[in-house]
């Protein structure tokens, strides 16, 4: 059964069941593959995309859920890398492996479309679902404090 | 030839002209078979290799290829910093590739080791690294003394150029003839202290390819034709499928065939396939839906009924019997029998499980003339040799591709897994390439996890207040009944410990378990760390001790310990005088020789809610070449251990593991994680320490041993979530 989904601008027919998350059409149906797998569950965010600006886990979302919504994930986020999150991710030397980073930074860019200046606690709140095994977390604090200079400035 | 004269200057404008379509820093690995060079060793330029390192380009470039994977300690760009350094060439000149394991092997092993694990890049292999830079060097020069008819120690090799009087050409100039020469004898290495890279806090190569969601992992793999397999092992490690029934499920969509996977009886090593039924379909998440629904029974085997109690109940009696006796001294027992103060104490530690963040996986193409294999291995020779195995095949005829890894910490060591078995296994018979991907469930309870332990401690404390006798027993479950498991035994760690008590006897036992266990980062440290370290801590308050001033002077006369506690004491502002609620605690443990420090603050409210401040960690691991890795790697082996301790643990239950997705195994998130400050306290001695594990093992004690400065309460097992910390 076809579905028909806009992800970072483009229209893509896609044949799968309208109840298929929207990870494995992204990643497997499309061929993005910045957006990851990492439980299934919604427990660890390393799927995040946006559905029209908000972050949503991809791997908990029906495809059938997003049709007719803007669906943006890491690789739409900005054409070149410049998206001040992207910016003070490099500046900050924010990845280690890097596997969850594209869910940690769609989850940063949410966070900061709506809250300019977040607190501490607002970053805490915001980011709790993203998982980071490499342990990442004090880099992700400054680099969300960075990418908030970057934005206002 | 021609004789180029360019100054400096002009050299560097020329270049960067040249260089201007050339990317530099890190080339990607391609995750798409359509990209595939028939002989994957040729670099993405048209350079000159001057040795299997090192290619040097006609554009002012120069391409390191990088033998050792990249799963976020950094190793690409430290392998390049090394080479960089004694070759003398700009840096952002630099353009780096993965080597390939089928020349690797073809050769001889040319790359001398493909494998990275051990926090071994910097720490064991830096020696032949640097050599491969200082050779390239040193024929360059050479070529360029034979041209210019001067002696080669009037040639100066400097930032790309080579100078001698007043002729100057750019490496490239010369690296023809500079291949094909063979030095009467290689070079010595640069010493610490004589770098103008080395030791200076440089961005990672990697980084930029991590933030738009290019870097490829090998779970990305995208092969022409390829189809998906979800798999499923015995839930209870070694059972057996009786059988399955693929009626049910063979007419749901995209679902092409059902696979048995036959473990090999005999074959229980880590790489070796577990029995397991695999669902083909031509998607995963088609394949992993049909799974679920598939029908099977089966044979549980012998340990069906097994749980973490009855395992820490043999534990605890095993630790009560005499064991394999690691360090002998009948005057420690007589004194720790008779001593006037005795202090004894047990300590536990649960299962715990890699759960890097990309699931197990591997991709294999299996075709008449070679096989390719993409897998998140962390030694992707290993992996060749492991398909070639699976598959009666030549080594020669297979390629493995290496991709970036999403996350090692050791479960991805000695070629890793199954996995790779299972794909070459399922591609062999549906003639397609496959891509196998583990749930995430699959991938906790099917990883080789690391080892449950119980250790008994006593010691015996003299007039002074210091320890006079100390006497060990310490047991781990292993598969196999293994006794060593990387560097550690069950007592590494203790037996390591560095105080200079009079009288140390250590004895060790290890249990079998059908549970697969295997190397986790800081292996051994990492369970071991946590039960000297709040032993010694006991120690220190029984006899009156302050424990940061107890182990400055337990290691009098070992200069290093020396260095890192009393920078430690420096930096941390240790104090013992906090409010109730409210306390501070250090601890230090050595693992792959470099030797750390932890200072935790912790604070715990009246109803027991536990928040870690801050830690602060000190390492010395003798030199540091990249110190901007190193402290991300000290920062994440922080979060990382004390994750484990706080709220990790598995739970086995009916012979399988109960927690094997993050509702249940829980990872540190960023909102209990605490504000990390990092020192290096660096000895330069002969010692050449890793840095990609050490920082982990004493954090769990120091946070412990900062709960009982605030409440009152000793932790003797983890996590450190099932203890009630609540006071008043």
């Amino acid at each position: 059964m076809a579905v028909t989904l806009t992800i970072n601008g483009t229209s893509h027919n896609v044949d799968v069941e309208p109840e298929t998350p929207l990870l494995w059409v992204i990643r497997d149906n499309i061929g993005l593959t910045g957006t990851k797998y990492g439980c299934g569950i919604s427990r660890c965010g390393a799927c995040t995309i946006h559905i029209d600006g908000k972050p949503v886990k991809a791997c908990q979302t029906a495809a059938s859920a997003a049709v007719g919504k803007q669906v943006t994930t890491i690789e739409g986020l900005s054409k070149d890398s410049t998206h001040p999150v992207q910016v003070a991710w490099v500046e900050v030397g924010v990845p280690q492996c890097g596997y969850c980073q594209s869910g940690q930074i769609m989850s940063a860019a949410a966070l900061l479309a709506t809250r300019k200046k977040p607190s501490d606690r607002e970053i805490d709140a915001a980011m709790a679902d993203n998982i980071c095994r490499c342990g990442t977390y004090p880099r992700i604090k400054a680099g969300i404090r960075r990418a908030s200079e970057i934005a206002g400035s | 030839m021609t004789n180029v004269n360019l100054s400096r200057r002009a050299f560097i404008q020329t270049s960067v002209a040249a260089g201007g379509g050339l990317l530099l820093g890190f080339h990607m690995p391609s995750a798409s078979a359509a990209k595939i060079e028939p002989t994957p060793w040729n670099t993405p330029t048209s350079g000159v290799e001057v040795n299997a390192w090192l290619t040097v380009d006609p554009n002012g470039g120069f391409t390191i290829r990088i033998p050792h994977t990249e799963m976020g300690q950094g190793g690409i760009t430290s392998v390049a910093m090394m080479i960089a350094e004694e070759l003398d060439v700009p840096w952002n000149k630099i353009q780096t590739v993965f080597a390939d394991p089928n020349r690797h092997l073809r050769n001889n092993k040319e790359y001398k080791v493909m494998s990275t694990h051990g926090s071994q890049l910097v720490r064991l292999q830096h020696p032949h690294l640097m050599q491969a830079g200082a050779s390239a060097r040193e024929r360059l020069k050479e070529a360029a003394a034979q041209a210019w008819g001067v002696p080669r120690d009037q040639v100066v090799a400097k930032q790309g150029v080579l100078t001698s009087g007043a002729k100057s050409a750019p490496y490239a100039e010369f690296a023809t003839a500079a291949a094909k020469i063979k030095l009467d004898k290689e070079p010595e290495i640069k010493k610490d202290g004589e770098w103008w890279l080395l030791g200076t806090p440089t961005q990672r190569l990697d980084i930029p390819h991590k933030v738009n969601g290019s870097a490829e992992y090998a779970i990305d793999t995208r092969v022409p034709g390829m189809v998906y397999a979800a798999v499923k092992a015995c839930p209870v490690p070694w059972g057996a499928v009786k059988s399955f029934n693929f009626e049910a499920i063979k007419g749901r969509p995209g679902v092409i065939a059902a696979i048995e996977l036959k473990a090999v009886p005999g074959k229980e090593d880590q790489p070796d396939m577990q029995n397991a039924v695999a669902v083909v379909a031509d998607s995963w998440y088609r394949a992993k839906t049909a799974l679920d629904l598939l029908p099977i029974e089966w044979d549980f085997g012998p340990n069906a009924n097994v749980s973490s109690a009855d395992m820490l109940a043999i534990g605890r009696k095993v630790v009560e019997e005499k064991g394999i006796v690691s360090k002998d001294s009948p005057q420690a027992i007589e004194l720790v029998a008779n001593g006037k103060k005795v202090v004894s104490a047990q300590y536990e530690r649960p299962f715990e499980t890699h759960a890097r963040m990309e699931p197990i996986n591997a991709t294999v193409h299996v075709q008449d003339d070679r096989v390719d294999v993409w897998s998140p291995t962390q030694d992707q020779s290993s992996a060749v040799l492991l398909v070639a195995d699976q598959l009666k095949r030549d080594p020669k005829d297979v390629y493995a591709h290496t991709m970036f890894l999403g996350g090692g910490f050791g479960g991805n060591g000695a070629g890793g897994t199954a996995v790779t078995r299972q794909a070459a296994e399922i591609s062999r018979q549906v003639k397609r390439p496959v891509k196998v991907l583990w749930s995430r469930e699959e991938d906790i309870a099917q990883d080789k996890q690391r080892m449950m332990s119980v250790a008994k401690l006593s010691a015996s404390i003299g007039a002074n207040g210091l320890p006079e006798a100390i006497v060990t027993r310490a047991m781990w479950f292993s598969k196999g009944k293994a006794n060593q498991i990387g560097p550690a035994t069950a007592d590494y760690g203790i037996t390591t410990m560095p105080y200079i008590i009079p009288n140390r006897h250590h004895e060790r036992q290890n249990v079998e378990t059908h549970i697969p266990s295997s190397t986790h980062r800081a292996p051994g440290a990492n369970q071991t760390g946590f039960i000297t370290e709040c032993f010694i801590d006991e120690l220190a308050l029984a006899g009156g001790w302050n424990p940061l001033d107890w182990r400055i002077e337990m290691t009098k006369g070992l200069a290093d310990h020396q260095l890192v506690l009393n920078m430690l004491k420096d930096k941390a502002g240790y104090r013992t005088d906090l409010r109730r609620g409210e306390g501070m605690g250090v601890a230090i443990v050595e693992c792959h020789e470099t030797i750390a420090a932890a200072c935790a603050t912790v604070s715990v409210s009246r109803r027991g809610q536990l928040t870690v401040e801050k830690i602060v960690v000190v390492a010395d691991p003798g030199h540091v070449i990249n110190p901007h890795a190193g402290r991300e790697q000290m920062e994440g082996s922080v979060i990382y251990e004390l994750g484990h301790a706080w709220m990790g643990g598995l739970d086995i239950q009916k012979g399988r593991v109960a927690n094997t997705n993050f509702d249940s195994y829980n990872l540190m998130r960023i909102d209990q994680a605490p504000e990390i400050e990092t020192h290096f306290a660096l000895s330069k001695g002969k010692r050449w320490g890793g840095l990609g594990e050490p920082a982990g093992p004493p954090v769990p004690p120091a946070v412990a041993n900062a709960i009982f400065a605030a409440t009152g309460k000793r932790i003797r097992s983890t996590p450190f979530r099932l203890h009630d910390l609540s006071w008043s």
